[in-house]
C-alpha cells in the first residue's frame, strides 16, 4: 500500500477534513489502489518530456494581460457581495475568532 | 408539426421558426416542458434546478432580438457547475446548496446575446467527479432509455434531458470525458472542443488545465451553431486561445477525402463487443462517404488514466480549497474556532467522491511527493501529447469508443472508484492533450432481451478540428447503418420510449 | 561567547496601480468593507484571474533598477494555505520560476555606500483583512473584508546578508526612496504598503554555518524593524547562553512594548503545496517590453547623485540628500538653472526642507507655492547683495506660505540691502546708547555681546542691513568710545 494510516490524517489535515477513525483504513486503501494503479506511469519513458503544465502549450501563446483599468461592470455592491454568506453584518463577512494575523 | 410537437424540433429549425415570427419564444421554451418533461422528468431527473418565472423573464428577453439571433429562442439545460444569475449554481454538492452566483458565466452570456434561453440546471456528479451521475446531493439522473442504468456524467442531467426532448441543446462540462461519455449512453451528440475555444469563466473549476464547456445536441448542425455562438476569445479567461475559433459553419461539406484513424489494439480486449461494432458500422460508412481508413496501434489508454488521475485531482484539491463556509454555501453551524469551521464545513459538505480526490490531490502535491506524482504526471502528460501528434500527422482524424461499456446498472460501480475511473479510459487522452472530441450517436442496440441502449463513437481530432469532427459527425447522422436520416431533417431522432 | 547575526529579510512592497493584480476592481486604500470586489478577488467559484499587465511592469522597472535578471518566461504558481482573509485559500503568487532574480540595493551608511544582495523579487497578490475579535452576543467572531484582497504586491527577499539590525533599517529606508523614486508605490511602511519579515539567526563570531532561523512577523516601522531585530538577537543570545538550542520558529513583535510572542513552532510549519496556476499561461516578458521599461525607469537615485557631485561640483552629502526623493532632484535641477549650485543646494537643505518638515508637506506643495525661478530669485537676490538673507528669508517664508512673485514683493516693500555707513552709523550709535549694559559687558572683554548688538542694528534696520557691515560699523564705534573713556 502507498498510502497508510498517518498519510491520510496528514493529508486530511492538509485538506482540512476530517475522516472517522472508522474510515482512515479504507481510505488509505482506496488511495492506495488509486495510485498502485498510477504506478504504471513508470513503465512509460519519459526521457526528453518535459512536465505539460498548460494544455495546449506552445500553441496557446503565452498569457494575455490587462491593461491596468478598472472594471466597474463586474464589480459588486456590500450587499450582493455579502448576499451569500452564511454569516455577515455591517459590510463584513463574519467569521469564528481569528487570534493574530499569521499570513505567511 | 403541430405547436405540440415544437420539443421535437432541431435547435437551429426551432430558431428559424421563432426568426420567422412563426413560434413566440415562450412557447419554444415552454414546448419541452409541457410535452417529454411531463412524462419522463420525475423518473429521469435530468433536472437540478429550474423556476418557470425564470424562463418567463429570460424568455421575454430573448423575444427582444428574435429577428436576428442565431439561436432565437433555443431553451438549453446548462450544467450546475456553470454559473447563472436566474438560477442556483451548486455544482451537485450540499456545499452549494442554495448558492446564486451574482453573475454569469461567459458562455452563459453569449447563449444569451444568440438568443438562446437558459431553462435551468442540469444535475451532476458533485463537482464533475463521477462517470454516472450517481454522485449529486440531489439524488442520481437515471438513463432515458432504461430507468435502471445510468446516463452517464459527470454532465449527465443535461445530456438525458437533451435525449428525452426537454431541449435541442444542453451545456456540460468535459474534464476527462464528462460530457462525451453520457452523450454516448444517452444517444446524443457530445462535443469537447479544443481546450482554450470556450470560455471557463464562470465554470466552476474542477481540472483547470482540462475542464472545458462541450455542448449536447442531437443532431450534428445544432453542434455546430452553438460551438459557432460560444467559442472564442474572452478577456475574462487567460487560458481561451487569442485567435478567432475555427470556422464550423461548413460542418455538411461531407468526408470525401479525409483520413480517419483506426487504433484497433485499443479495443480488442476490454471493451464490449456492441461497442466494437459500433465502431465497425461507423467506419464503414465513413468510408462509403468517402473517407480513408487508416490502420495503427496507439498508446494504451491505461496510461491517460492514470495521469489523469493525479493531475485531475491535484488541481481539484487547489480548486475546491475555496468552499470554506466563510463566503458562500455551507457552513457547519458547531464552528468555536476558524479550524474547525473549515474542516466540519467541508467534512460535512463534500460528498464522499470528493474528499476522496480532494485528499488524492492532496497527497500529490504535497511535500515530498510531488516529484514522484505530480510532477511525473506532468511529464507523462507531455509523452501523451506527443502520441496524439504522432497519431495525426498520419490522419485527419480518429475513431474510438467514446466508452468502453454501453450504459451500465444504477450502482454497479459506485463501490469501486477505479473501475468508475475506467470507464473514462478512451475520453482522458483528450483532455491531456487539449484536442478536440465528439461523441457519435450510432443508433440503439438491444440483444439478449435486454432494452434496445445507445451506442456511439467518438471521433478525435487535433486542436482546432472542431470542422473536420463535425464533418464525421454529420456524415454518420445521415449515413449511418443505424439511424438513417434524410439530409434535410429537423425532427428525426431515435427517442427513447418509456420503460 | 561573541555571536554574530545572520539577517536576511523579506520584504512586501504594495504597488501604487489603479487596478488590483487579476481583476478590475480599485486597488484603492480606505474604501467601504466589501466595496472594491468583484467575483476575481472574491474568490468566488467559476472566476479566473488574468493578469495586471502594469503590476509586471512595475516589477520589470524595481528589477532593473536592482540589476536583478529579468526573465523572459517566469510563471505564477499557487501556494496554498487556509485562512480566512484569503478568498481562495491559495495565492497565486511566484515559486520556481520568478520574475526578477539577483540583483543588490545600494545602501548609503555613514560615509559608505553598501550593496546588499537579493535573492529575488516576484509578483503577487495581496489578502484581505481579517479584524480583532470582538464580542457578538455570546460568542467572539472576527470580521472580514476583501476590499485588499489582489491588491499587487511585489515580494523582494535578500540574501541573509545583514549583520546589525541598523543595516536592516538602513537597507528599508533605502528600499523606500527607490520604490518612490520608480513611482511604483508609496512605500509608507505605517500604511502597509512596505511590509517587512526578517529571518533572524546566530552563530559565534567567526564561524561559517549557520544556526537555526526564527522568522520575525509584524515589524510594521522601520525603527519596530530595528529594535523587533534586536530584541530577537538578544533573545537568541539568552537561549544559547543558558545552555538551551534555539527552535524554528514564528514570533511576533509587539513594538509597543517591545517584546517578542512566539505564534508558532516548527511542527506547525506549513506544506504550501505550490505548483503552477493553471489558469494563467505563462508570463513573457520580450525585449521590446523590457527596452520600454528601461526607458521608462530613467536615472535612478544613485546614479543621479553621482552626477549631480560631478556636474555641479556638490559634496556627496549633499548630492545623496537632493536625490533622496524623486521630485526634489527634479525641483533642484529646474532652480540651478538660474543660481548658483552650493548656493541652491543649501537653501533647500536649510530651508525648504526645514519648512516641510515642520509643516508635514510635500515637494510638490512646495513648488505650487514657489516655483523654481522664484526660488532662484530669492537665492540670487542675496549673492548679488539685493537683499539680505534674512529679509530674502522672511519673504521665502511668506511665498512658500502664501504663493506670489518675490520681485514685486521686493519692490512693494522697498527691500534692498543696506550697507553704506551713511545709512547704518546713525543705527549703529543709537544701538549703542539704548544698549548701556551690554556695551559695558563687551568693553570689559565680554565680545560675544557683539553679537546681541548686530541684532540690534538688525531689528532698526528691518532686517536690511547688511550683517558684516554692522559688524565693522559697531567694533569701529565701540573701539572709538574704548578709547574715549
Ligand atoms: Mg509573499
Ligand atoms: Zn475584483
Amino acid at each position: 500500500m502507498s498510502i497508510d494510516r498517518e498519510d491520510v490524517k496528514r493529508i486530511a489535515e492538509l485538506a482540512r477534513l476530517e475522516i472517522p477513525e472508522d474510515r482512515i483504513e479504507r481510505t488509505a486503501r482506496e488511495l492506495s489502489a488509486v495510485l498502485d494503479y498510477a504506478a504504471a506511469l513508470r513503465r512509460l519513458d519519459l526521457e526528453g518530456c518535459e512536465p505539460t503544465v498548460f494544455a495546449g502549450l506552445g500553441a496557446a501563446g503565452p498569457a494575455p494581460l490587462r491593461a491596468d483599468a478598472l472594471d466597474d461592470v463586474r464589480r459588486l455592491t456590500p450587499e450582493t457581495a455579502l448576499a451569500a454568506a452564511p454569516e455577515h453584518e455591517d459590510d463584513a463577512f463574519l467569521v469564528p475568532p481569528v487570534v493574530e494575523n499569521l499570513n505567511p | 408539426m403541430s405547436g405540440a410537437d415544437v420539443w421535437r424540433l432541431s435547435a437551429t429549425a426551432l430558431a428559424a421558426r421563432v426568426r420567422a415570427g412563426d413560434l413566440a419564444v415562450a412557447d419554444a421554451v415552454e414546448s419541452g416542458w409541457r410535452g417529454p418533461a411531463a412524462a419522463w422528468e420525475a423518473d429521469v431527473h435530468a433536472v437540478a434546478h429550474t423556476d418557470p418565472g425564470a424562463r418567463a423573464a429570460a424568455s421575454s428577453a430573448a423575444a427582444r432580438d428574435r429577428r436576428t439571433a442565431p439561436l432565437a429562442g433555443v431553451p438549453v439545460l446548462v450544467k450546475d457547475n456553470l454559473c447563472t444569475t436566474d438560477y442556483p449554481t451548486t455544482c451537485g454538492s450540499r456545499i452549494l446548496a442554495g448558492y446564486r452566483p451574482p453573475y454569469d458565466a461567459t458562455v452563459i452570456g453569449r447563449l444569451r446575446d444568440h438568443g438562446a434561453v437558459v431553462i435551468g440546471k442540469g444535475n451532476m456528479d458533485e463537482f464533475a467527479m463521477g462517470s454516472s451521475t450517481e454522485f449529486s446531493a440531489y439524488g442520481p439522473t437515471r438513463n432515458p432509455y432504461d430507468l435502471g442504468r445510468v446516463p452517464g456524467g459527470s454532465s449527465g442531467g443535461p445530456a438525458a434531458a437533451v435525449a428525452y426532448g426537454l431541449c435541442p441543446v444542453g451545456l456540460g462540462s468535459d474534464t476527462g470525458g464528462s460530457v462525451r461519455q453520457p452523450a454516448a449512453f444517452c444517444g446524443v451528440f457530445g462535443l469537447k472542443p479544443t481546450y482554450g475555444r470556450l470560455s471557463r469563466y464562470g465554470l466552476v473549476a474542477f481540472g483547470s488545465s482540462l475542464d472545458q464547456v462541450g455542448i449536447f445536441a442531437r443532431h450534428a448542425g445544432d453542434v455546430a451553431a452553438t460551438y459557432a455562438a460560444l467559442a472564442g476569445p474572452d478577456p475574462h479567461d487567460a487560458t481561451t486561445r487569442q485567435t478567432p475559433a475555427p470556422d464550423v459553419s461548413r460542418w455538411d461539406r461531407g468526408v470525401a477525402g479525409l483520413t480517419f484513424g483506426w487504433p484497433a489494439n485499443l479495443w480488442r480486449e476490454g471493451v464490449e463487443p456492441d461497442v466494437v461494432e459500433g465502431l465497425e458500422i461507423a467506419a464503414v460508412a465513413l468510408e462509403r462517404a468517402g473517407a480513408r481508413r487508416v490502420a495503427f496501434d496507439f498508446m494504451p489508454g491505461e496510461y491517460a488514466v492514470a495521469t489523469y488521475y493525479l493531475v485531475a485531482t491535484a488541481e481539484a484539491s487547489s480548486n475546491l480549497a475555496r468552499f470554506d463556509g466563510v463566503r458562500y454555501g455551507f457552513r457547519h453551524d458547531d464552528a468555536p474556532d476558524v479550524r474547525a469551521l473549515y474542516t466540519r464545513t467541508r467534512s460535512a459538505g463534500f460528498g464522499p467522491e470528493v474528499q476522496r480526490r480532494i485528499l488524492l490531490g492532496t497527497y500529490a502535491l504535497s511535500a515530498g511527493y510531488y516529484d514522484a506524482y505530480y510532477l511525473t504526471a506532468q511529464r507523462a502528460r507531455t509523452r501523451i501529447r506527443r502520441e496524439y501528434e504522432a497519431a495525426f500527422a498520419r490522419c485527419d482524424c480518429m475513431l474510438m469508443p467514446a466508452s468502453p461499456t454501453l450504459p451500465f446498472r444504477l450502482g454497479e460501480k459506485t463501490d469501486d472508484p477505479l473501475a468508475m475511473y475506467l470507464s473514462d479510459i478512451f475520453t482522458i487522452g483528450a483532455n491531456l492533450a487539449g484536442i478536440p472530441g465528439l461523441t457519435v450517436p450510432v443508433g440503439l442496440t438491444g440483444a439478449n432481451g435486454r432494452p434496445p441502449l445507445p451506442r456511439a463513437v467518438q471521433v478525435l481530432g487535433p486542436e482546432d478540428a472542431e470542422p473536420v469532427l463535425l464533418a464525421a459527425g454529420r456524415a454518420l447522422e445521415v449515413g449511418g447503418d443505424t439511424i438513417r436520416l434524410g439530409a434535410a431533417h429537423d425532427t428525426e431522432f431515435a427517442w427513447p420510449t418509456k420503460r | 561567547m561573541a555571536y554574530e547575526a545572520v539577517i536576511g529579510l523579506e520584504c512586501h512592497i504594495q504597488l501604487a496601480t489603479v487596478s488590483k493584480m487579476f481583476c478590475g476592481c480599485p486597488a484603492e486604500f480606505g474604501a467601504r468593507p466589501n466595496s472594491n470586489v468583484c467575483p476575481v478577488c472574491l474568490g468566488l467559484p467559476g472566476a479566473l484571474p488574468v493578469t495586471n499587465r502594469e503590476a509586471i511592469d512595475a516589477a520589470i522597472r524595481l528589477g532593473l533598477a536592482l540589476g536583478s535578471t529579468i526573465r523572459d518566461v517566469s510563471v505564477f504558481a499557487r501556494k496554498h494555505y487556509f485562512y480566512p482573509d484569503m478568498p481562495k485559500n491559495y495565492q497565486i503568487t511566484q515559486y520556481d520560476r520568478p520574475l526578477c532574480e539577483g540583483g543588490a540595493l545600494p545602501v548609503r551608511i555613514g560615509d559608505a555606500t553598501r550593496s546588499f544582495a537579493l535573492i529575488r523579487v516576484h509578483a503577487e497578490e495581496d489578502t484581505g483583512k481579517s479584524f480583532h475579535p470582538e464580542r457578538h452576543g455570546d460568542r467572539q467572531v472576527s470580521r472580514v473584508d476583501f476590499n485588499r484582497a489582489g491588491v499587487p504586491l511585489l515580494e523582494l527577499v535578500t540574501q541573509p546578508v545583514f549583520r546589525e539590525p541598523a543595516e536592516c533599517a538602513a537597507f528599508l529606508t533605502a528600499l523606500r526612496r527607490l520604490v518612490r523614486w520608480l513611482g511604483i508605490s508609496e512605500g509608507d511602511m505605517e500604511k502597509g504598503h512596505l511590509r517587512c519579515d526578517a529571518n533572524v539567526s546566530i552563530r559565534p563570531a567567526g564561524t561559517q554555518a549557520l544556526g537555526t532561523k526564527s522568522e520575525l512577523k509584524n515589524l510594521n516601522s522601520i525603527k519596530g524593524v530595528e529594535k523587533g531585530i534586536t530584541a530577537e538577537i538578544a533573545r537568541q543570545e539568552r537561549v544559547l547562553a543558558s545552555g538551551g538550542t534555539i527552535e524554528q520558529a514564528t514570533l511576533l513583535y509587539d513594538a509597543d512594548h517591545d517584546k517578542l510572542a512566539v505564534m508558532r513552532s516548527k511542527e506547525h510549519a506549513h506544506d504550501y503545496r505550490y505548483f503552477p496556476e493553471p489558469d494563467l499561461p505563462q508570463l513573457a516578458v520580450d525585449a521590446a517590453w523590457l527596452a520600454a521599461a528601461r526607458e521608462r525607469l530613467a536615472e535612478l537615485p544613485w546614479t543621479r547623485a553621482e552626477r549631480f557631485a560631478a556636474e555641479y561640483g556638490l559634496p556627496a552629502y549633499d548630492a545623496g540628500v537632493l536625490c533622496d526623493q524623486r521630485e526634489l532632484a527634479d525641483y533642484f535641477e529646474e532652480v540651478v538653472k538660474e543660481a548658483d549650485p552650493k548656493k541652491v543646494s543649501n537653501w533647500i537643505m536649510t530651508e525648504m526642507l526645514r519648512h516641510l518638515k515642520a509643516t508635514q508637506r510635500g515637494v510638490s506643495d512646495w513648488a505650487r507655492n514657489v516655483p523654481p525661478h522664484h526660488f532662484a530669485f530669492i537665492i540670487r537676490s542675496v549673492e548679488t547683495a539685493q537683499a539680505t538673507a534674512t529679509s530674502a528669508k522672511s519673504v521665502l517664508d511668506e511665498v512658500f506660505a502664501n504663493g506670489g512673485d518675490p520681485a514685486s514683493i521686493y519692490a512693494e516693500r522697498g527691500i534692498r540691502a543696506r550697507s553704506s555707513s551713511d545709512e547704518l552709523l546713525p543705527l549703529v550709535r543709537a544701538a549703542i546708547e539704548e544698549n548701556p549694559g551690554p556695551v559695558a559687558q563687551y568693553l570689559g572683554g565680554k565680545t560675544a555681546t557683539l553679537g546681541f548688538l548686530v541684532g540690534q542694528v538688525m531689528k532698526k534696520s528691518g532686517g536690511q542691513a547688511v550683517p558684516q557691515t554692522v559688524k565693522d560699523l559697531l567694533e569701529a564705534e565701540l573701539a572709538r568710545r574704548a578709547a574715549a573713556r
